[in-house]
């Protein structure tokens, strides 16, 4: 087995998915699987094969220094689930300070 | 709840070294990634955009200034600047962050490889850059609650206007062999970026207002060990004062650990201004940031043409400066080593005669007065609260005679005051001297009307006398008279 | 009352409507009455903007009344995929954590196709993030495939296909990342191109995988679909991937269909074992029809083409793990779980347990896995060393001909409900788009006539070099002539009958109609 269940959950802490145990027993096979058939691509290329991670050579692309229109604060807060004082009203950060 | 060990005994056993992590917010017009205006200070969520509020679909353009700056900078830092190289995006979830990743550099700074000279006590030590890279700041948090702070608060408020400010981060090679000096190193380190960022006009660097905001990291090693020991990473270090405040802390604390045998946990701790440090979270349960070059930019590939373009509109080199401008100001070597030995003064003497005043002028004020006010509030001189053109304009205001010196230190006191411009506070607070002879005139008068026998003797030629009623002319006059003009009007009167 | 209009191409609309024989007002409540009649079979739209729409067409109606000279689809009406923002639209992803949201912004290329004069219908269904092939990822259920309402009408882009197979649109918009657009074009018989990476801006589209995802055109005739490429591509600012280049000469060559003398080659790697008897069929009849019409075939090796099903669903997670991130319900979208008794940590996972689907869930863990410390290098880093091998393949391969051909996806249109459960099963139908999106060239799906197997849709793909999308409109073009002189039509006027009413099409004279 490429990836326990208990892995999957792990992973699921990392990506903020509170995964249910049903999910949990479903999913963690399927992904062991997918794993599985993807696998045998750490072995395709040697080590004088440069990775691409752009398809196209493309590079430089900047922007000038100048300042467009912003959204506005009325748009900006229109969609959000909560709101207070113009701000995002976001519940209590159990974390540290980042 | 710190067990603190001598700090003297530390150094007779241990030698620390320091990293420093320093983050520069660029003044640049625009954002990192997109149009919005980079200045702070709006009102919430007035500077937002579909991309630095990580809308879906939204896409980041790179703001082809601040690339410029982080070069510039590399090269003042005597850096290796890279051929290609690309961004990254730094993965984890926080609510200050609008796409839960962070747009950095990872393994591909655009500066590598530098070091500054940094001249302390008459010692030069070399700090080894290793890398300048580029990244965009969060939002702010507000937290609500009876504390204000993270623990307690019952919910958080969050203003994106600051998501998406460009941010140079410049960190040092561990550096070694400072010994009893690494606080005021440390403390050096941090002034000489400041004064280098502006010199080079890329940020405003006032780390009051986190323009400028240093993480430092210190471990100790016992003497003639070379293998370092487990460092700790203090944040929230937002003054000069701080940084050397915070680094002599670390290195008590932690050789009070050592020396009864314990081990030093490696942390973020968070520093407060009442002189202490505090533990953070835990390193050794490390966040995986899955770095991963960003698809949606593309790399940077700075042409040779272009970084000898840049390296051209380098300032001159610090050492150069300083002689150039002692020179220029006619001062002697004494007054210089005034100059230098108070942080930042030399670069608002230079702004400060920039905006017209003369040099003498310029150092009497913040040498003097500036200098005393911001000892007295426990603040960096820059960060009194007057700037270089208000100096200027202040002293303008005595060379026309307006004010007189006293009375320029209430003008001083308006300005700190917020009660605006030198003009302005003259205006309000009704500070001018009385230019006027008339009323100059019957104000001698009444004094010499009031003090015959002074005024006898000052007719009989003892002159020298003169000082009591001109002394009486100013009371009355409280102070808003010139000194020099009574003088004359009373010795018309009497001679 | 005029449905003929329903299948009448978008150039001839274009064409009708600028010469005022129509108005765009008119045309667009005639679709907008068959997207009444018939979308609840089919389920292609998310939301039908009736409003916007009429207002889009009365103002074009109002500039070409005035005399103003607009572009040549002034007035035609478009179905957007469900993934392009469209400020004060709503627009979900076809996922629960979007639902309700409406944007403030909208994309480049709904900007450029209202610029264009274009009418935008409604938004299409997809599967969700436009992750699976066959729209039954959808949180708001699957779209069914006109040929058959039993099978699934391809995926992610199912509605923006199904539209046009059900003439509820004459245009649609789609987004490619491992064969969104040309697997759907296969199995509901329409045309559908993936242009150059680079070429269509992605600003404004939701994001799957950024360095692989490109919007594109689908049409039921290769002019039109050409005819729309040409609005939806150029140089945008505000994508850094943006080649700040000229359009290729896509509509010329979709008129011109001129192929004498091509060199095409068949992937021999692009076949044999999985691909359906009745695909494979249809796929050498298309050959022997090129051939006749001028083209030299000839087979050319793609060996790594073989391992780009793998390389794919390594970059691709990976992508979306951290693309997807930013759906947290704090500033917009779905929140649950805010009690008071959770935190903000606890509320994302929360949210994003429920709002999230199964093959969503499947992919942000897998590219969460394939980023983690350790493992970075195994798989993240190998799959975009794949990526160099398979773009060394085409480079090779281009060297020898000037296009490459293969069918378009292994097998015709299944079952809805046959491989939801299987995603191995389900990645297949992307076998043979993938490679062109790992490195970034330019390819097209095209029909080429009915499984002999199922009676059901197969396409041929053509795929070209960077910046040679004009070659795979001439070939598509040269196949969409040879079967109407063949057949009398293209593919879609086969379904003219089961969905366009019988006595409204006599009534107007649909035989005039056909085949404009």
């Amino acid at each position: 087995m490429a990836l326990s269940t208990a892995e999957v959950a792990r992973l699921a802490e990392l990506a903020r998915i509170a995964l249910t145990p049903e999910d949990l027993e479903r999913l963690a096979p399927q992904l062991d699987v997918i794993l599985e058939a993807v696998a045998s691509v750490s072995e395709v290329a040697g080590a004088d094969v440069p990775p691409t991670s752009h398809a196209l050579a493309l590079t430089n692309v900047f922007r000038p220094d100048a300042v467009r229109p912003s959204l506005g604060v009325e748009d900006a807060l229109a969609s959000a689930p909560a709101v207070e004082d113009e701000r995002f009203r976001v519940p209590r950060i159990l974390g540290e300070e980042q | 709840m710190n067990d603190l060990m001598d700090y003297d005994d530390v150094m007779a056993a241990y030698d620390p070294v320091l990293g420093m992590e320093v983050h520069v917010e660029l003044n640049t017009a625009s954002k990192m990634f997109c149009g919005c205006d980079n200045a702070s200070g709006g009102a919430p969520n007035t500077t937002t955009c579909p991309v630095c509020l990580g809308l879906p679909g939204s896409l980041p353009v790179v703001n082809g200034k601040a690339v410029e700056s982080a070069i510039r900078i590399g090269l003042a830092l005597n850096c290796e600047v890279a051929t290609w190289c690309r961004f990254a995006r730094k993965n984890y979830f926080y609510p200050d962050m609008t796409k839960n990743f962070q747009t950095s550099q990872y393994d591909e700074p655009i500066c590598f490889d530098g070091h500054l000279d940094l001249e302390v006590d008459g010692r030069t030590y070399r700090i080894e850059i290793e890398r300048v890279h580029m990244e965009e700041d969060a939002g702010k948090l507000t937290h609500a609650g009876a504390t204000g702070r993270i623990h307690g608060a019952e919910y958080s408020l969050v203003d994106y206007n600051r998501a998406g400010t460009p941010l140079m981060e410049i960190v040092t090679k561990p550096i070694r062999g400072l010994g009893e000096h690494a606080p005021a190193v440390g403390r050096a380190y941090m002034a000489h970026l400041r004064e280098l960022m502006r010199a080079l006009g890329v940020s405003d660097a006032r780390m009051e207002a986190g323009n400028l905001r240093c993480d430092a990291n210190v471990s100790l090693m016992p003497k003639g060990d070379d293998e370092l020991g487990t460092r700790t990473e203090t944040k929230n270090v937002n003054s000069l004062r701080s940084v050397e405040g915070a680094l002599r802390f670390e290195i008590q604390r932690q050789g009070a650990i050592l020396a009864a045998g314990g081990r030093v946990h490696q942390e973020t701790r968070h520093w407060h201004e009442e002189g202490w440090t505090s533990p953070g979270r835990s390193k050794e349960q490390a966040e995986d940031y899955r770095y991963f070059p960003e698809p949606d930019l593309v790399p940077v590939a700075p042409s040779r043409e272009w970084v000898e373009e840049l390296r051209a509109t380098l300032p001159e080199p610090p050492a150069a400066r300083r002689a150039r401008l002692q020179d220029a100001w006619g001062f002697t070597d004494l007054e210089m080593r005034d100059v230098l030995g108070n942080e930042g003064s030399l670069d608002l003497i230079d702004a400060t005669v920039a905006a017209g005043a003369t040099a003498a002028s310029a150092r009497k004020w913040w040498l003097g007065e500036l200098a005393r006010r911001a000892n007295e509030a426990g603040v960096d001189l820059a960060e009194v609260g007057v700037t270089p053109a208000e100096v200027a304009a202040v002293q303008a205001l005595v060379d026309a005679g307006t004010v007189n010196d006293k009375l320029a230190r209430q003008v001083f006191d308006g300005v700190i005051a917020g009660e605006g411009s030198p003009d302005a506070v003259v205006a309000a607070r009704g500070l001018a001297v009385v230019s006027d002879d008339g009323a100059l005139g019957a104000a001698v008068d009444a004094a010499i009307a009031a003090n015959p026998d002074v005024a006898q003797k000052i007719r009989d030629g003892k002159v020298q006398a003169a000082g009591a009623l001109i002394g009486q002319v100013m009371k009355e006059m409280r102070g808003k008279a010139d000194a020099a003009r009574v003088r004359e009007i009373l010795l018309e009167k009497l001679t | 009352m005029s449905h003929a209009f329903l299948t009448a191409t978008a150039s001839e609309l274009g064409r009708r409507i600028a010469a005022r024989e129509l108005t765009a007002v008119e045309v667009a409540q005639a679709f907008l009455d068959q997207i009444e009649r018939t979308n609840a079979d089919v389920n292609s739209f998310l939301h039908v903007d009736t409003e916007g729409a009429l207002a889009q067409a009365a103002a074009i109606d109002a500039r070409l009344d005035a005399g103003e000279e607009l572009g040549p689809l002034a007035g035609v009406p478009v179905a957007v995929k469900d993934l392009f923002c469209q400020e004060g639209v709503p627009t979900t992803a076809s996922s629960k954590i979007l639902q309700g949201w409406r944007p403030p912004y909208s994309s480049t290329i709904v900007q450029r196709m209202l610029d264009a004069g274009l009418v935008l219908l409604g938004k299409t269904n997809l599967d969700e993030f436009a992750m699976g092939s066959s729209t039954e990822t959808s949180a708001f259920g699957p779209t069914h495939n006109p040929w058959d309402l039993d099978r699934i009408p391809g995926g992610s882009g199912g509605g923006s296909a199904a539209a046009l197979a059900a003439f509820q649109a004459p245009l649609s918009i789609g987004t490619d990342t491992g064969g969104s657009i040309r697997q759907p074009a296969s199995v509901t018989g329409t045309v559908g191109v993936k242009p150059t990476y680079g070429s269509a801006s992605r600003y404004g589209v939701i994001a799957m995988a950024s360095s692989l995802d490109q919007p594109g055109p689908c049409a039921r005739t290769v002019l039109d679909a050409a005819l729309l490429h040409e609005v939806m591509c150029g140089h945008d600012p505000l994508d850094s991937t943006s080649i700040d280049a000229p359009v290729p000469p896509v509509v010329e060559a979709a008129r011109s269909g001129d192929i004498r003398g091509m060199r095409i080659g068949v992937v021999t790697e692009l076949g044999g074992e999985g691909y359906e008897p009745g695909v494979v069929a249809r796929f050498t009849e298309a050959l022997d029809l090129l051939r006749q019409a001028g083209a030299e075939i000839v087979e050319v090796s793609c060996p790594n083409f073989t391992y780009a099903l793998g390389a794919y669903y390594l970059i691709m997670p990976s992508e979306v793990s951290s693309n997807l991130a930013r759906y947290d319900a704090m500033r917009y979208g779905m929140r649950t779980g805010d009690d008071g008794a959770h935190g903000t940590e606890e509320v994302m996972a929360i949210t994003r347990e429920e709002g999230f689907g199964d093959e969503v869930k499947r992919r942000i863990i897998l590219g969460t896995y394939a980023l983690s410390s350790g493992y970075y290098d195994a798989y993240y880093g190998s799959a975009q060393k794949v990526r160099t091998l398979i773009i060394r393949d085409f480079e090779a391969a281009f060297e020898q001909v000037d296009v490459l051909v293969s069918p378009s996806t292994p097998f015709t249109a299944f079952d809805i409900g046959e491989k939801l459960s299987d995603p191995l099963a389900m990645y297949k139908s992307d076998l043979c788009t993938i490679p062109t999106n790992m490195a970034g060239n330019t390819a097209g799906s095209f029909p080429c006539g009915l499984s002999p197997d199922d009676g059901l849709p197969v396409g041929v793909q053509v795929m070209a070099p960077p910046l040679a999308d004009d070659r795979v409109y001439r070939v598509g073009a040269a196949l969409e002539r040879l079967y109407a002189e063949r057949d009398g039509g293209v593919l879609t006027d086969q379904l003219v009958e089961s969905w366009v009413p019988v006595d409204v099409a006599e009534a107007i004279g649909f035989d005039e109609w056909d085949l404009l």
